[in-house]
Order: C-alpha cells, then structure tokens, then sequence
C-alpha cells in the first residue's frame, strides 16, 4: 500500500493512521485500520494447526497443549487433522529421509497463507542424526518460518516461538526466526562443568 | 548357565562347531555357516533344546577380519529357560559372497530381523521368500551399517531445495555459541548473587 499522509494542517484528530495495527474504539464508536493489518491480525489469533508429530518432543507438544501451558491462550488451540483447514504446521520431531516425501506432501496440500514451525533442534537441524538416516532440518525440504532449538524445547520456548511467528504475521514479514533461550528455572540446581565442592562453596 | 547345551552342540555337530565359550554366563557357539540351518532345526526340535523363542538376529562388520561379517542369533526356551547365542562368520573382504541359510522355515519371526540384516549389511538369506529392504527405501545404495560406509553420507529420497529457491544458506550452522541453543549447562545467566 502506498503512503496515506493527511495533507498539512489536518488537526490530529483527523489525520490518517500511517503505521496503525491498533483497532481503538473512538468516542464515536468506529475504528481506523488498514485492511491488511485488520486481517493480520485477525490471522495471526486463529492459527489452525497441524501436528506433525514424530518424535520424542510430542510429549512437549501435549504439555503445551495441555492446560498447564496452554496454546488455547493465543489462539491456536485446535489441531486439525486434515493439512487442507490448517495453516500452521508444527514439525515435532526427528523427520527421516524416508518421511520426507509425506512432509513435503502434507505442506503442499495446505491453503495459503501457511506458516511452518519447527519444533525441536531435529526438525532445526536435523540435531545429532548427522548421517544416512535424517533429514538435516525440514528446511532442506520446505519452508520454515520459526525455529525452535532445544532437545526437546521446554513449553516456554515454543510459547516463544508461538509469539514470534504471531509477530511476524502481524508484521507480514516472512524471513526465518529462531527462538532466543531464555532464563532457565532450575538455574543453579544443576550446573554441569562446574565442581561439586566449588558449588557447595558457593552456596 | 546351560552348559550342557554346548555339549550336546558339540557331540551332535563335531567340526562344525568351531568354537564355544560362556563369557559372562552368557553362552556362546560360532559354527560353520553351512551347518545354520541344521543347527537352528536341531536346537528347535530336540527335546532336550526346546528353543521356541526366537529372540534377536543381526549382523556384525569387522572390516579388519576374513571372513568380515558374524551372523548372530539369539534364542530362549521357554520349557527349560536356557539361552543360547550363536554366531557364523560369513564374507570375503569386499563384502561379497555373503550369504547364509534363511531361518524363516524354521521361526516365522526370523523374516523381518533377516531382511533388517540383509537391509543394514547386505547379508544375503537365502530361501528367505521376501529379501528386500525393509527400513531403507528401495532406491537406496549400499549398506549403511557397514563400517566402510560413510558416517554423514546420505541419499536423500526427494531432491532437496536449493538456495536459490529457498533464499537463504542451507548448510548445516555452525555449532551454537555459548549463548545459544540449550540454556542449561551453557551460560550463568543470572546467578542471583550466589558468586
């Protein structure tokens, strides 16, 4: 879309939005969007998933999807089963060379626009299967837009992951993003490399 | 354990048992490959055997050894509760002319661990009614868990996107940084004043 500038002078009231995503009721009662940003953000809150479950990180998968979690809070709690009403596809999991025709299947049966997450550091990565058996990360084969690291991530990072993909629908932007770590919460009880009497003395 | 599961092996095949031992209570034979199947019916259908249970069979690879390949077989009675392994040495040095009787006449469940067997060395079973590859795709070459074959070798099933058409590096990343990737055992990120 091109630029909307109001012309000089407008009272500021009147002046037409230039970067609104917001949707604010006036006293009037309307709204002032862009079409586009309207419908962003309309998609960006009702992702329809597709689990492509295969591995180990299905079970992060269920503790995300489960109440604890929650996906149900950003809207994309409902899985369905068939990749033609889905338009995000969660990878879960280690995918093999034998898998990948049925993966890159199931991506082009789905309707545009269509988001791909990659859910754990084999579907990132491919992990530590570096041989015959792996596909060395699902974008060898199709497009991904969000990674996230970690065997398997914990729920949080997907949540995060979940968050920048919505960012990026709500942006249009459709370079790749991978989800920083965060803090970890049991930082402290467990600190590999460090000497056990070091770390009594530091208590 | 069952000793005398040896020594029936011994006194009914003679030469043909080349040698045992009971390492770790676990007891073993490795017999010539041509007595297989003569052994496999023996230890199933004697009375004194009694091995019903076929457990496990697999191949092994020692590059460095002729013949290269152990044949190994896992069986248990369920009647008398022994256990025995047994072994047979097969291949020449490139690999070829390794071949062996087929079990499936004798323990239905020996199909599928035989064509795993055959899929992963390229042992080849023969009487065995279905010999094809069963956890590699069909246009796959060679066999992986030889010890000649390349570790990061790989042949992908469908024609991986190129950077053009993806737009962005391909190649596998450099290992992640100390900032990057788990966050346990990598980086202190806040140590709540505990140094």
């Amino acid at each position: 879309m091109g630029e909307l500038n109001s012309p000089p002078g407008t009272p500021a009231a009147l002046q037409r939005p230039r970067h609104s995503v917001t949707i604010e009721g006036s006293e009037a009662g309307f709204g002032v969007t862009r079409f586009d940003a309207m419908l962003n953000w309309s998609r960006k809150y009702s992702l329809f998933q597709y689990p492509f479950v295969t591995a180990c990180c299905g079970m992060e998968f269920m503790a995300v999807a489960s109440p604890r979690f929650d996906v149900a809070r950003f809207g994309a709690e409902a899985p369905r089963f068939s990749p033609r009403q889905a338009d995000l596809l969660w990878v879960v999991g280690t995918i093999s060379q034998r898998q990948a025709p049925a993966l890159r299947r199931i991506y082009e049966q789905m309707m545009d626009p269509k988001w791909v997450l990659a859910f754990g550091t084999c579907a990132s990565s491919g992990g530590f299967y570096d041989n015959y058996t792996t596909v060395a990360g699902i974008d060898k084969i199709i497009r991904c837009d969000v990674y996230v690291p970690g065997c398997p991530p914990r729920p949080e990072a997907v949540l995060d992951g979940l968050l920048l993909l919505q960012d990026k629908i709500a942006r249009g932007d459709r370079t790749p993003g991978i989800v920083k770590p965060r803090q970890d919460p049991a930082m402290g009880l467990v600190q590999l490399g460090v000497p056990s009497a070091k770390k009594e003395g530091q208590r | 354990m069952s000793q005398s599961v040896l020594d029936a092996l011994k006194a009914r095949f003679g030469a043909a048992i080349l040698e045992t031992h009971s390492n770790f209570g676990d007891d073993t034979a490795v017999v010539a490959s041509d007595s297989w199947k003569a052994i496999g019916a023996f230890l199933r259908d004697d009375p004194a055997m009694s091995f019903e249970l076929f457990v496990d069979l697999c191949g092994v690879d020692y590059p460095e050894r002729t013949p290269r390949f152990d044949v190994v077989l896992h069986l248990y009675s369920v009647t008398h509760a022994h256990r025995i392994r047994v072994k047979a040495r097969i291949g020449d040095d490139e690999g070829n002319h390794a071949k062996i009787d087929s079990l499936t006449s004798l323990w239905r469940g020996a199909d599928w661990l035989e064509r795993e067997t055959f899929d992963m060395f390229g042992i080849k079973f023969e009487g065995h009614p279905d010999l094809r590859r069963i956890l590699m795709y069909p246009e796959f070459t060679g066999f992986p868990l030889r010890k000649d074959y390349p570790a990061q070798k790989t042949e992908p099933l469908i024609a991986y996107r190129t950077e053009e058409e993806a737009g962005l590096p391909l190649g596998k990343l450099e290992p992640f940084g100390p900032d990057e990737g788990m966050s346990f055992g990598r980086k202190v990120w806040d140590t709540h004043g505990t140094t």
